[in-house]
């Protein structure tokens, strides 16, 4: 299976099964329409291009073929990304906080208590889940943990507990973890600051851009925008951080013209963005439409051709290694929701996913009786729209949680969800294609 | 070639060889936390700790 596309004025081709990529000419764009047989693309083209460049640009194609850097099989076939994988947790994600100080219009957390009561994960229930996850991880070394809520910072003191048994514990396990917080910035202070730039390794950011969007999704608890009180401290923070982190924006049909908020976060200093679409249901008036991905598409070519010019930021869904990046299982199995990832909520219950806490059906067990159940979902080749779609290695079938969400289960995938995945790769892959030639 | 430029060869055929190490980071630990976007994260092989 191939793929063409077209992006800043250039001709592409994604041989799916391999990956390879080329930059091809308008004529050999053409040819390419007469493949994989390639029979009478010669002749039907001879009125509009050479026959000898016709010729030429055809014994290319043949070359490549030969090469299996187009029309390639399919290596994945029949194989379920569990097949390449131990069972085994690597990465949680614990609700410090099922509780927060702002009142964002879009949270899927019903504004932090997940539809249940407002609570605090207890410090010891967080140790307990890093026992867990340093005991049933098998072979893997690198693990992870996301602070997560709500609003974790709400919770600061046990975050700081936690990561101090993980750091005690980790060695003797032969493990490494990782840490992420996931904040609003709006407890940030000096301490909170200083002690998230030393020790987490990534910290998410969470801010729509410019201030009239952001102010008009993200309200605090007592009222008024967030803007104001949260930005200043973020560029604090990023200002004397070495690890990662992300700016990171949800778009809504409210600011379809996203481009302009990823350019006001790279205008505040912020080198590495993330700008997500929002996931609500059709009848949310904040939703995503089929009606409004033309204006959403334009945006994120304007994204490309801009970025193509400005090397001072990275937006984090046009980042893809063109030469390496996860292999196979991954790429088969998608985030591991349920099996390999799973979300820890205060009173130490395990969900398959963040997104699905508080939902008895994607209830997992808990840090004391362990793992009772898991989630496995289909591979991306057992799932028939995934299998025909060019994406599909890219993307690993998308987001359960949004497929469960809006299509009630995971044998279909989200479809705003994939044309947005789909726009997104083939501008990644354009960029970095034309970065790196 | 003077109608095709390749710019990556074969990356996914080489990994199915050993299938994979399996350290790279769960895509929802990055940046994302309502989507899913695999192929931009990083191989971890070598960062594994010793």
């Amino acid at each position: 299976m191939i793929h063409k596309f077209k992006a800043a004025g250039h001709f592409f081709v994604l041989d799916v099964n391999s990956s390879s990529l080329h930059i091809v000419d308008e004529l050999a764009n053409d040819l390419l329409d007469f493949y994989p047989d390639g029979a009478g693309g010669v002749s039907e083209l001879s009125a509009k291009y050479p026959e000898a460049d016709l010729r030429e640009a055809a014994g290319e194609i043949d070359a490549l073929v030969s090469n299996g850097l187009l029309f390639s099989s399919d290596p994945f076939e029949g194989a379920e990304g569990s097949a390449f994988a131990e069972p085994v947790v690597k990465a949680l994600c614990l609700h410090l906080a099922h509780d927060c100080n702002l009142r964002c219009r879009y949270c899927f957390a019903g504004t932090g208590g997940f539809g249940g009561g407002r609570s605090l994960m207890p410090a010891e229930t967080g140790r307990a889940a890093v026992d867990f996850l340093l005991t049933n991880s098998g072979s893997r070394r690198n693990l992870e943990v996301d602070f997560f809520g709500g609003e974790p910072l709400m919770n600061f003191e046990a975050m700081k507990a936690i990561v101090a048994h993980a750091r005690e514990n980790e060695g003797r396990f032969g493990k490494k973890i990782s840490f992420t917080v996931t904040t609003n910035g709006l407890l940030l202070d000096d301490e909170k600051t200083a002690y998230i730039n030393e020790h987490t390794q990534n910290a998410v950011l969470s801010l729509d851009g410019r201030p009239a969007v952001n102010d008009a999704m993200r309200p605090a608890a007592s009222g008024g925008g967030s803007y104001v009180l949260v930005a200043p401290k973020f560029q604090k923070l990023i200002e004397r951080r070495a690890a990662d982190y992300y700016a990171r924006g949800t778009y809504t049909r409210e600011n379809l013209d996203f481009t302009a908020d990823i350019l006001h976060l790279r205008d505040l200093g912020f080198r590495c963005i993330s700008m997500e679409p929002v996931v609500l249901p059709p009848e949310s008036p904040l939703s995503i439409r089929t009606e409004d991905l033309p204006a959403i598409y334009s945006e994120y070519d304007k994204l490309l051709d801009i970025m193509l010019l400005d090397d001072s930021f990275s937006f984090f869904h046009y980042n893809v290694d063109l030469t390496g990046g996860p292999c196979v299982y991954k790429r088969l199995s998608g985030c591991g929701a349920g099996s390999q990832y799973l979300a820890v909520v205060p009173n130490g219950d395990f969900y398959a996913c963040h997104q699905l806490a508080g939902d008895p059906s994607y209830l997992c067990g808990n840090v004391k009786t362990g793992l009772t159940s898991r989630f496995e979902t289909p591979s991306v080749n057992s799932r028939p729209k995934c299998r025909a779609c060019f994406a599909k290695f890219f993307c690993g079938g998308g987001c359960p949680a949004a497929a469960i969400t809006l299509n009630g289960g995971v044998s279909e995938p989200y479809e705003i969800g994939c044309a947005l995945q789909k726009k997104r790769t083939e501008c990644a892959l354009a960029l970095n294609a034309l970065k790196a030639r | 070639m003077k109608h095709i430029q390749t710019v990556s060869k074969k990356t996914l055929q080489s990994t199915v060889r050993t299938g994979g190490c399996g350290e790279c980071a769960s895509s929802c630990q990055s940046a994302c936390k309502t989507s899913c976007t695999v192929a931009n994260q990083p191989c971890k092989k070598t960062d594994a700790p010793s």
